[in-house]
């Protein structure tokens, strides 16, 4: 039952076949098999997930089903705020925290009858390309313990890889959703920026931040997308306009469509089987009718430089926050500035502390035009010219990361060669644009490769159409050796 | 580019307590990144403002309208130290 697809244990579930509790023992059991390998989980909620199940079989039983997520066992990173359930981000300075309210997407959730396993494992703060900046201990791939699952949402990717749930949510902030899924062979997508309420998500760069789904197909991750996403005055941010309608169109097929295969996004650095894998699927596409061409976008070059002064500089602001006043951790000291220069040194890991000096410094007086300023500027001739080249292009395809799933510690010592596992992702998440990472075949040392396919802002109907077409192209079946049926 | 960072300056503004060795560790990893990231000072902008809001939203409002807020008490619970109705913090203000 683990091995259910959402969609296929909504029909199992609709008909009688199984229940909700018997579908959350059976992914409860596949947790308690991998979870001393994986540790893809903060917290599991037992309680909570039997009581939610519980509340599902009753209203199957009657016939007042609340739709594709009824009885269906999910699990949310740990930086989405659950009432009364702790709430770390991975992070030592909120162990304990249990938040007062749901994150809108929670709350959505909850009430389209999905039961809430629990919480993922992440990067503190959802700062890392390798869930090892995890206060409580890295997640490990499911593909191989040996390697990363990518970050920072690695442990929504990993349970969902795994089948402990049959789906997950995750935040992207430079590319946290698609470089896990593609690192742990499952499907992530990262909405239009404004799609999905952030309310309750803890803030990490809120202009980059955008909530998304995980799921083992493209079908459930649009599921999935499609119960959070909508207008929620809670977020000033979010979107006013109606979702995009992308379902009836799902199956349509490339035929006809203009795919843009990005220039700036290959060559040195990148995996020689990755591009080999994401040529061949560019070739399929243009099998399928798909009217292929590469095109430039010189910005994308620099777009790495251009997420790390943005995003530090965001975080130093929203992580002010937590001084130890009114949650989390807290370190005594004779004055209340010496208290919370003390509870932060001790509460934060060394990425997150990188990040707040990198932004402090870019945002100080002196600094602020030639780092922050500068960079929001060529932010602005970024998503001009993704705007010029979609005119030419209905979706651009790439890599989702230059490589598979790396080793624990390779990186760890060398930020900036962790950062550069983000090249793929971070220009849709300074565009504010979607984008999806499909899984698309392994490598020869058996690790999973992902193929990335962006699309204009409020693009996510031409952008789902494109991925189901490349999921079909790959029929990508293997399942990780640590999924193993009991 | 060569990038001079005081460093010690940055972590007061930061709020962050580090020690003289932790100070000298993040002085020489900033200076690589800030190195790289000083790639942005070499592209033209001319004509471009920042960005505020990628798909270009402002000012969105909603309806004033009462709704009941967070509950005092389970707020105050997740607090390190409180009295009554506030929370406590250690002396702001030399005496």
């Amino acid at each position: 039952m683990a091995d259910f697809t959402i969609a296929s244990a909504g029909s199992a579930l609709a008909a009688g076949e199984i229940s909700a509790t018997e579908l959350l023992d059976s992914v409860l059991a596949r947790a308690s098999l991998t979870e001393a390998d994986l540790h893809s989980f903060l917290t599991i909620d037992h309680e909570g997930a039997q009581a939610a199940a519980a509340a599902s079989n009753e209203r199957l039983r009657r016939g007042q089903s609340r739709g594709p997520l009824e009885g269906v066992p999910l699990a949310v990173k740990d930086n989405f705020c659950t009432r009364n359930l702790e709430t770390t981000c991975g992070s030592k300075i909120l162990f304990g925290y249990r938040p007062p309210y749901d994150a809108t997407a929670v709350a959505r959730l909850r009430a389209a009858g999905a039961v809430l396993v629990g919480k993922t494992n992440c990067d503190e703060f959802a700062m890392g390309s390798s869930t090892e900046n995890s206060a409580f201990g890295p997640t490990r791939n499911p593909w191989n313990p040996e390697r990363v699952p990518g970050g920072s949402s690695g442990g929504s990717a990993a349970a969902v890889a795994v089948g402990s749930v049959l789906g997950a949510f995750g935040s992207d902030t430079g590319g946290s959703i698609r470089q896990p899924a593609a690192l742990c062979g499952v499907v992530g997508f990262k909405p239009t920026y404004g799609l999905v309420s952030r309310y309750g998500l803890v803030a990490f760069a809120s202009s980059l931040d955008q909530i998304g789904p995980f799921a083992r197909t493209v079908g459930d991750a649009l599921t999935l997308f499609e119960a959070v996403a909508g207008h929620d005055p809670l977020d000033a941010t979010s979107y006013q306009g109606p979702v995009p309608e992308i379902r009836p169109t799902l199956a349509e097929g490339v035929s006809g469509l203009r795919v843009g295969i990005v220039r700036e996004l290959g060559g040195e650095g990148y995996d020689a089987e990755v591009a080999a894998a994401t040529s061949a699927m560019v070739d399929n596409l243009a099998d399928e009718g798909a009217k292929v061409s590469e095109v430039s976008l010189p910005s994308f070059e620099v777009a790495l430089s251009v997420y790390y002064l943005i995003a530090p500089a965001e975080c130093s602001a929203n992580l002010a926050r937590f001084d130890g006043v009114r949650y989390g951790l807290r370190v005594a000291g004779e004055t209340v500035e010496e208290m919370m220069a003390r509870t932060r040194a001790e509460g934060f890991g060394p990425e997150v502390t990188r990040r707040i000096l990198l932004g402090t410094y870019a945002l100080s007086a002196g600094y602020y035009d030639a780092f922050y300023g500068k960079a929001q500027k060529v932010r602005s001739r970024l998503i001009a010219e993704m705007a010029t080249v979609f005119e030419q292009a209905d979706v651009l395809v790439s890599p989702t990361s230059p490589t598979t799933a790396f080793e624990l510690g390779a990186k760890t010592q060398d930020p900036l060669a962790m950062y550069l596992s983000d090249v793929c992702t971070i220009p849709a998440n300074l565009a504010g644009t979607p984008a999806i990472s499909v899984p698309i075949g392994l490598d020869s040392a058996g690790l999973p490769i992902g193929f990335q396919i962006m699309a204009p802002a409020l693009g996510e109907k031409v952008m789902f159409q494109t991925a189901k077409a490349v999921e079909a192209l790959a029929n990508f079946d293997a399942r990780p050796p640590l999924a193993v049926s009991p | 580019m060569h990038v001079d960072i005081d460093i010690a300056y940055v972590a007061r503004l930061a709020r962050l307590g580090l020690s003289a060795e932790e100070l000298s560790f993040y002085r020489d990893q900033l200076g690589v990144i800030l190195e790289h990231a000083a790639k942005v000072q070499e592209v033209d902008t001319e004509g471009f403002e920042a960005t505020a809001h990628p798909l270009g939203i402002v000012n969105q409002f909603r309806p004033d309208e009462i709704r009941p807020s967070l509950d005092r008490v389970e707020v105050l619970a997740a607090a390190p130290a409180t009295e009554g109705v506030y929370f406590v913090v250690p002396p702001a203000l030399e005496g």
